[in-house]
């Protein structure tokens, strides 16, 4: 069981890089449901079945269908993949990666401070379901009012409005 | 019934809500349904609780009722809770039931206005803040209604807003009592601090308890919130807000005298009883800030031409009166004559604003006279009310409570004569000052610029006045000097919640000389009144003419040169610092550093050398400059990148510091 | 103390054992790299992404942390952050759409005309 963890641990993190340089959003998108499949692994292994479970069907699934149509309205064709070879210069890499590395230092001498092991024992959904139901009720109604509020928002700005009226047009009528 | 306390207070701010979010939805007719009627059902519920509270009265005299707990953090817990005890059921019933009164009359006074909805939801805010502070059972929620109070206090001053000086008079007043707020919040901490509690009866305990009479911190306590109390109530040194709070609509201020407001001070000061008798320095410096403020603002008030004006002072003077009853311990007596002070204030003021209504808006009592019998309802309920404020004997409320503040300022242990001849005088200059407006404004030939106005008051306005005349009638009857019967009704029911005055001098000659000592300076000073002001008004205008007169005159009418004082030491010297401190402290000294050197260079080196220092400085602040602005790309990554490097430097700070 | 019954009860069940910080560095990895994908894209479509990324390695390290302690409380906090990640999706795509609509691109430095 332990080789699985490091196994698809091995794997979220090698996906996440193909993520990260992908010049096809598509194949980044698939790269990053591979990804979240396997951390969803790293979840069971660790005795988080109900966690697993909701990685994949929100996640994997529902989160990533919308990326999908997204790009499905965006129609992005070859043109796309080029202008992100021309954005992805190496140069570019330098300062997130000093800094990626960096955060990545802090956290690891945190971890070295203290190693004890995780996992030995599945929590299992009916507990997950009695936390979430009992003490963080008020966390699941302000979780559902945000949700509301996203659903109303993305409506609203997903209105297909006149395209010609831009911020131009608002800018001089501002100035005007 | 007693468990419909609680809609005392919420019913006026229900009609507050209402009013305030439908009120332009609303006719003038439901608005003053809504506005007036929630005041009634809550004097009507105050009027069932009362009799209810007398008749059957629950244990202890004490009522509870814990609605729910505020906040909970760390062992602090106030609750919004509500106490009933005599104390407070006399303060709301006059609180309620003179408020119900003020808001009938103000539907018919206030019905050319074009705020009509925003004044009723601002009354009822007001009534509902008073009812507030005067049922809360802990500080910090009675502070809520004080400060509820004072916000309404700025809104209804500054009702007018679109005349500035009716917003300088709002801000006036609020910033003079939020000197008082803030020495009140600062003895609530201090209370809590080392008490552990806000709870007011646990909290009384608990100092008698742990501080000894006469301690440093309870003096400490005391002294705050009797800074409060005085901001609020208008006594020295901050009286100097309640004058200008004339600019509000005539019923706004007789709600804000008599009802509300500034009763708030006498009622904190009579609900920590316990904590001012454990502080003997600070009651006896509430008596003495009392008797001053009385014979001042009587003073004053002889002086004022704008019969509001004189009413106002004539109030600070009465809270005077209270206060001076409060420091020596007579609490029961303070708090009869808050309650028949509030029969006749609201009175005076009410018909007061009949006057000035149809006199159109005329405040100067100068140019009024010979109304005696254009307005008879105005006239008779104005010489009610002016007789009870002057202690008219026997038939007249105030002289009963009066009476017994300078009785009990003579006999009891706090009292001393030097305190009972300061309550005398101002017994003389209230009845000078009153009839003085009496005389003037009622007697006499019409001095009116313009032909008064032909309209009379309607019923809404009449059916206030009287009974509210009657009440400065009666009101006294409860409680009569041992000459008159000795009926004690109110001091033997709000003894339950305020412990009697301790009567060293007892005697019932004494008090009988005294009484009629009293009626002697009573019925002296409207004769007085009378030949000055009405008989021979020429000897007074030949007074004036010496110029040392006329000048105190002035500075009586400017409220004894306060407002100066107080500009020349505070408002000044504050404006002059924000002046200077345009750009900064800092900022100034390095110009005048630079400025200095500056032209100490120019002498030394007229070019050369120093010229490209100054380029250099230049050229490095352009630098600067750049640099800034190149942190504001507008690009959203590099701002993350900011925010990353910021984390980062942050989780390195926490791990190796 | 019921955590404790519980998970006596539970030893049966017992799975595999993975050291605490090993779970934690691979959330920290995960993090990093969405941290890089950020800075690094232009195109906003991989910026969402690497957030989801970032958003999953948070909630990654919450349940390693839970199931270290045998508590749910991790579980929740994963599904509050889905809840989080969903609201953001969802919000952040209308936003992209908005942008391809008027400016014909996905370039995040592109609107930087608005000075945000």
């Amino acid at each position: 069981m332990e080789f699985t963890f490091y196994l698809s641990g091995a794997i979220a993190v090698a996906a996440t890089l193909m993520v990260i340089t992908g010049l096809n959003a598509v194949h980044a998108l698939l790269y990053l449901i591979v990804s979240l499949l396997a951390v969803a692994i790293v979840f069971y292994v660790l005795g988080a079945p109900f966690a697993a479970a909701l990685e994949v069907i929100i996640y994997a699934g529902a989160i990533m269908v919308l990326f999908v149509f997204v790009m499905m309205m965006l129609n992005l064709g070859k043109a796309a993949a080029a202008r992100e070879q021309d954005w992805l210069t190496p140069g570019i890499w330098a300062g997130p990666a000093v800094l990626a590395s960096l955060l990545l230092a802090e956290l690891g001498y945190i971890f070295a401070q203290g190693g004890t092991a995780a996992g030995a024992v599945a929590v299992t959904a009916k507990e997950v379901g009695i936390a979430l139901f009992g003490p963080y009720l008020l966390g699941v109604e302000l979780a559902s009012l945000l949700l509301l509020a996203g659903l109303v928002g993305a409506c609203h700005l997903g209105r297909h409005e006149d395209v010609h009226h831009g911020w131009d047009e608002d800018e001089r009528h501002e100035n005007g | 019934m007693l468990s419909l306390l609680w809609l005392i207070p919420t019913l006026p701010l229900a009609g507050f809500l209402v009013l305030a979010l439908s009120g332009k939805y609303l006719g003038r007719r439901s608005i003053a349904v809504i506005g007036t009627s929630s005041v009634a059902l809550s004097a009507l519920i105050a009027i069932l609780i009362g009799i209810d509270f007398i008749a059957a009265p629950p244990p202890g005299f004490v009522f509870r009722q814990e609605a729910w707990t505020w906040i909970a953090v760390a062992g602090f817990s106030p609750g919004i809770g509500f106490y009933l005890d005599a104390l407070s059921l006399v303060m709301i019933l006059v609180v309620t039931v003179i408020s119900f009164l003020i808001h009938l009359y103000s539907t018919e006074f206030m019905s050319g206005d074009d705020g009509y909805a925003r004044f009723f939801a601002y009354m009822n805010l007001f009534v509902g803040s008073m009812c507030i502070l005067v049922l809360a059972d802990n500080l910090l929620f009675l502070y809520l209604g004080w400060e509820g109070v004072g916000l309404c206090s700025y809104l209804l001053i500054g009702f007018w807003y679109r005349d500035s000086g009716n917003g300088r008079a709002a801000r006036k007043a609020f910033i003079v009592t939020r000197v008082g707020d803030t020495a009140m919040a600062l003895g609530v901490f201090l209370l809590f601090t080392h008490l552990g509690t806000l709870d007011i009866q646990s909290l009384m305990q608990r100092v008698t308890q742990q501080w000894p009479e006469g301690s440093e911190l309870a003096i400490l306590a005391a002294g705050l919130l009797l800074g409060g109390a005085v901001g609020k109530s208008a006594q020295l040194p901050l009286q100097i807000w309640l004058p200008d709070a004339m600019a509000g609509p005539t019923p706004v201020s007789a709600l804000m005298h008599a009802a509300t407001m500034v009763t708030a001070g006498v009622y904190l000061i009579a609900r920590t009883h316990v904590l001012f008798s454990l502080a003997p320095p600070v009651q006896l410096a509430v008596a003495v800030i009392g008797a001053l403020t009385l014979l001042l603002a009587g003073f004053s008030a002889l002086a004022q031409k704008d019969i509001k004006r004189v009413l106002a002072y004539s109030t600070i003077s009465q809270i005077g009166y209270m206060f001076l009853a409060l420091g020596v311990g007579a609490w029961s007596a303070a708090i009869f004559h808050l309650m028949t002070h509030a029969f006749f204030k609201a009175l005076l003021f009410l018909s007061a604003g009949v006057v000035i209504m149809t006199l159109h808006e005329e405040h100067d009592i100068f140019r009024m006279g010979g109304l005696r019998k254009k307005l008879p309802v105005a006239f008779w309920t104005f010489l009610i009310g002016s007789a009870s404020l002057a202690a008219l004997p026997l038939v007249t409320a105030g002289f009963y409570s009066k009476d017994l503040i300078l009785w009990q300022t003579w006999s009891s242990q706090g009292g001393n004569p030097w305190l009972w001849a300061a309550g005398c005088g101002g017994a003389i200059l209230t009845g000078l000052y009153i009839f003085r407006v009496v005389f003037l404004v009622f007697f006499g030939e019409a001095r009116a610029a313009a032909p008064p106005d032909t309209r009379r008051p309607g019923l809404r306005i009449t059916i206030p006045l009287i009974v509210l005349a009657a009440f400065s009638i009666v009101g006294g009857w409860i409680e009569t000097p041992p000459f008159l019967g000795h009926l004690t009704l109110f001091s033997d029911f709000v003894q339950h919640a305020l412990p009697p005055a301790q009567v060293v001098h007892d005697g019932k000659n004494d008090e009988t000389v005294l009484e009629l000592l009293a009626i002697a300076a009573s019925l002296g000073s409207i004769a007085l009144a009378y030949l000055l002001f009405l008989r021979y008004p020429a000897f007074l205008h030949g007074l004036m003419l010496i110029p040392e007169l006329a000048r105190i005159r002035k500075f009586w009418h400017f409220g004894w040169g306060f407002d100066r004082f107080y500009e020349f030491l505070f408002v000044r010297p504050y404006i002059w610092l924000a002046y200077a401190d345009r750009n900064d402290v800092v900022d100034n000294i390095y110009k005048m550093a630079i400025s200095f050197t500056l032209r100490w260079l120019q002498k030394v080196d007229r070019h050369d050398v120093i010229d490209y220092i100054y380029s250099g400085l230049a050229e490095l602040c352009l630098f600067l400059y750049r640099a800034l602005s190149a942190t504001q790309s507008g690009q959203v990554r590099r701002y993350a990148a900011a925010i990353a490097a910021g984390s980062i430097s942050i989780i390195f700070i926490g791990i190796f510091a | 103390m019921a955590g404790m019954k519980m998970s006596a009860m539970r030893t049966a069940e017992a799975v595999a054992a993975i050291p605490m910080h090993h779970g934690l560095v691979l959330a920290a990895v995960l993090f990093a790299l969405g941290l890089i994908g950020i800075l690094v894209r232009r195109n906003l479509i991989f910026i969402l992404m690497s957030i989801e990324i970032m958003l999953n390695a948070a909630g990654l390290a919450f349940v390693v942390a839970g199931a270290r302690w045998e508590q749910a409380d991790g579980q929740v906090m994963l599904i509050f952050i889905l809840a989080v990640a969903a609201v953001e999706v969802s919000v952040g795509l209308a936003l992209l759409l908005l942008l391809h609509r008027r400016f014909q691109t996905l370039d995040a430095d592109a609107v930087s005309k608005m000075r945000g």
